[in-house]
């Protein structure tokens, strides 16, 4: 043992050795380093990024990475490989670097003052970073903010079919009600429209009121819940898939049918409220709300019924009601989802609400992982930006997605992180590895 | 009266395609356990394989190298179709679900359905975007009953969907392997060990379930010749609505729903309006689960056998 390590290792183990020493000098950067590093990055983007994009013979900013430009016109490669390494890799490294010790040193004294406080200077280094990434350009900003709306729509079905262990296939439909919702009442109540005439309140102080708006919203699509999950949960077994699918049909073809909101043309003329500030709030709100949700007592009984529901019944749990609440709850934060889905694409119509969605949804939830909020948030984000990122290969995108998701399916038959907890505290507490004095200051409580 | 009756006709050829694709789901949910969200896709295969068997048998015929009469072409057609579909409705198994076996069911479910998008899209690239169009293999004649107008292509869909309903349900009650399969639906855990060979009742029940979607693809392409790649999207869902509507592994319960789905959408659509087909069709669905969650002819059970 001791002789393999002392041993003189062949070219190959150095420059594993090497890689190792390189990767293992990030590895004591905190959470707050890396943000601050990545918003160093998109600051040069903003500030020199296009300037350097037509130095390198790029048209413009490579907007996703440079995926799109890559996959699309081959030659322009190396300008797009340059383009990365100079405005995203090396500023990220170096700051990281350089500031390890400070933003250790950081974010053990956040820590140590308020876990709250912390949290919300993390967020709002987030926003910051996410905000100058989008301001380049529209298309950014769109995908950004549908991304943003997938995640809520992912987290969602996950307390369903992760944590209660049941299948729905009603998410679209929930979404459809809760677009619609958020729609018609923008509309009837600040825009001036053809159909419902001119508002009944203030525009001006309709931005204030949006929010109460996605709540009604939520609420619609929780009293659709609460009629899927009546006759469902009435016995075991896999009753929820069927009902919930015929439920989703119901909902397209009524408003199909309702020609008061466009029928089968969709409804357009939504106000343009949800900006990214909007949806980004929003999802940290919905994260926050169903990470507690789902290590309260009502989530771990959640984990109770899927796992024995009779040994839960016998433990005074209420079967019933604990799937009905957690139906409901998920169906609320899809109806959310959907107005603001309504209010970024200013534009609804059925079509959209059906199958076709709900092979997405449910993509993204079993590719990230079932019972875990980390895993739906990655399972929303990597789902998006690979589904943008391959769509220079038009069809072959939908050979290539789908076989992705087998694989995983195959190797990992719950998803990539699956059934694992998000701890906040420690995502953000302070990483260092050498710097003995930041150690000090954490543990000296 | 007279509209009465046209429409129970066009409502029994409407009803044959979900029950023959509603067979396939419920066998396979029956059996594995498993919501095999390929299916309607299968039925999608089918179609294509039957029109280029089709076309390359009147193709033969037109050169005169081999010159068959139209019910020949017919059955050959739809038998060839069959048997090829067959396979890859096995090929799905041994890749997508066999795996899977251990994982939790929802996780082949979602396999089945990312191999149905791949099927959809692997059509799409192969053979381009352009519709094709199902040969006519029979001429068509109308018959004139007092009013009431049927074809004989209604009579052959009915009449060809029945026999093979008939045999299905002869092949499952009265041999070795179908009552193997009826054992598997029965205890999955416990009959395996009674040296019932596992691997191989899935692979048949696969294949029994593919080829009755592919006989429902030909006689789809029949009755509507225009073939789309997906096509079987939107007869699959349905039709596994119907699948569970009739009840857990029931071949009577899962064919009577099929028509009673074809029933309930053919006559809203001529007596109240087509716009609310759909509405109507799923909240009557959703009334009768709510009173039977079982289906039909399903028993109570614990899905937590497979869990």
């Amino acid at each position: 043992m001791e002789e393999s390590i002392t041993k003189p290792s062949t070219s190959r183990s150095t420059w594993v050795n090497r890689w190792q020493l390189f990767w293992g000098s990030f590895s004591g950067v905190p959470i707050l380093g890396w943000l601050i590093g990545i918003l160093g990055a998109v600051a040069l983007e903003q500030l020199f990024g296009s300037a350097f994009a037509q130095l390198l013979g790029l048209s413009k900013v490579p907007v996703l990475f440079g995926f799109v430009i890559m996959l699309g016109h081959p030659r322009l490669i190396p300008g797009t490989l340059i383009y990365l390494l100079v405005i995203y890799a090396l500023p990220i490294g170096i700051i990281t670097q350089v500031g390890k010790s400070l933003t250790n040193k950081l974010a053990g004294y956040l820590l140590k003052f308020h876990l709250g406080i912390s949290a919300l200077v993390h967020i709002g280094l987030l926003f910051l970073v996410l905000h100058l990434w989008a301001d380049i350009s529209d298309y950014r900003d769109l995908v950004l903010r549908l991304t943003l709306i997938a995640i809520i729509l992912t987290l969602s079905l996950n307390i369903v079919n992760g944590y209660l262990g049941e299948f729905s296939c009603s998410h679209p439909g929930f979404m459809a009600l809760g677009a619609y919702a958020a729609s018609v009442l923008t509309v009837l109540l600040f825009v001036e429209d053809k159909v419902f005439g001119s508002p009944l309140l203030a525009p001006n102080i309709g931005p204030f009121l949006f929010p109460i708006v996605l709540i009604l919203a939520g609420l619609i699509a929780a009293i659709g819940a609460l009629l899927v999950a009546i006759p469902s949960f009435r016995t075991r077994g896999d009753y929820l898939a069927i009902i919930s699918l015929a439920f989703l049909f119901i909902v397209k073809s009524l408003i199909e049918n309702l020609e008061i909101f466009g029928g089968s043309r969709g409804f357009m003329n939504q106000p343009n409220w949800a900006n990214l500030s909007t949806v980004f709030v929003w999802t940290m709100l919905c994260i926050w709300t169903i990470n507690n949700f789902v290590t309260s007592t009502m989530g771990k009984a959640l984990n109770a019924v899927r796992d024995e529901e009779t040994a839960a019944n016998a433990m005074s749990v209420n079967t019933r009601r604990t799937k009905i609440i957690g139906f409901m709850f998920a169906a609320f934060w899809a109806g959310i989802a959907g107005g603001l889905f309504a209010h970024v694409m200013r534009y609804v119509n059925p079509g959209t609400f059906g199958i076709q969605k709900l092979a997405e949804v449910l993509a993204m939830v079993y590719f990230g992982g079932l019972n875990s909020v980390v895993g739906s948030i990655v399972g929303a984000v990597g789902f998006n930006l690979l589904s943008e990122a391959l769509r220079p290969l038009e069809l072959y995108k939908w050979i290539i997605i789908p076989l992705l998701l087998i694989l995983v399916m195959l190797y990992r038959p719950s998803g990539l992180i699956s059934f694992r907890e998000f701890n906040i505290a420690n995502l953000l507490k302070p990483k260092s590895t050498s710097d003995e004095e930041v150690e000090h200051v954490v543990t000296s409580d | 009266m007279t509209s009465f009756l046209q429409n129970l006709v066009n409502a029994m050829q409407w009803g044959s395609f979900y029950a023959l694709i509603a067979l396939g789901y419920s066998m396979v949910y029956g059996v594995l356990m498993l919501f095999n969200f390929a299916h309607g896709d299968i039925f999608m295969v089918g179609a294509y394989i039957g029109f280029f068997v089709s076309s390359g048998l009147i193709a033969l015929s037109a050169l005169g190298s081999l010159v068959l009469p139209s019910w020949l072409i017919l059955s050959i057609t739809i038998l060839l179709a069959m048997f090829l579909t067959s396979f890859v409705g096995m090929l799905l198994e041994r890749v997508g679900y066999r795996p899977l076996r251990s994982a939790p069911r929802a996780s082949a479910a979602i396999t089945g359905l990312m191999i149905g998008i791949i099927l959809e899209t692997g059509n799409l690239a192969l053979l381009g975007a352009q519709r094709y169009k199902f040969p006519a293999l029979i001429e068509s004649t109308t018959y004139n009953l007092g009013g009431v107008f049927i074809t004989n292509k209604k009579i052959l869909i009915v009449f060809v969907s029945l026999l093979l309903m008939f045999a299905l349900h002869q092949f499952v009650q009265r041999t070795k392997w179908g009552m193997a399969m009826r054992a598997m639906a029965y205890d999955y855990i416990v009959v395996p060990l009674m040296g019932v060979p596992i691997n191989t009742i899935a692979l048949l029940t696969f294949a029994l379930g593919s080829a009755l979607a592919a006989a429902a693809g030909i006689l789809f392409g029949i009755a509507y010749p225009v073939l789309d790649p997906y096509m079987g999207i939107l007869y699959g869902w349905k039709a596994f609505v119907a699948a569970i509507l009739g009840g857990r592994g029931s071949i009577i319960g899962a064919a009577l729903a099929g028509f009673l789905l074809g029933f309930i959408e053919i006559f809203v659509a001529a007596f109240i309006s087509s716009t609310l087909r759909d509405l109507i069709a799923y909240s009557i669905i959703l009334l009768i689960l709510t009173f039977r969650p079982h289906g039909f002819f399903g028993e109570a059970y614990s899905a937590r056998l497979r869990l």
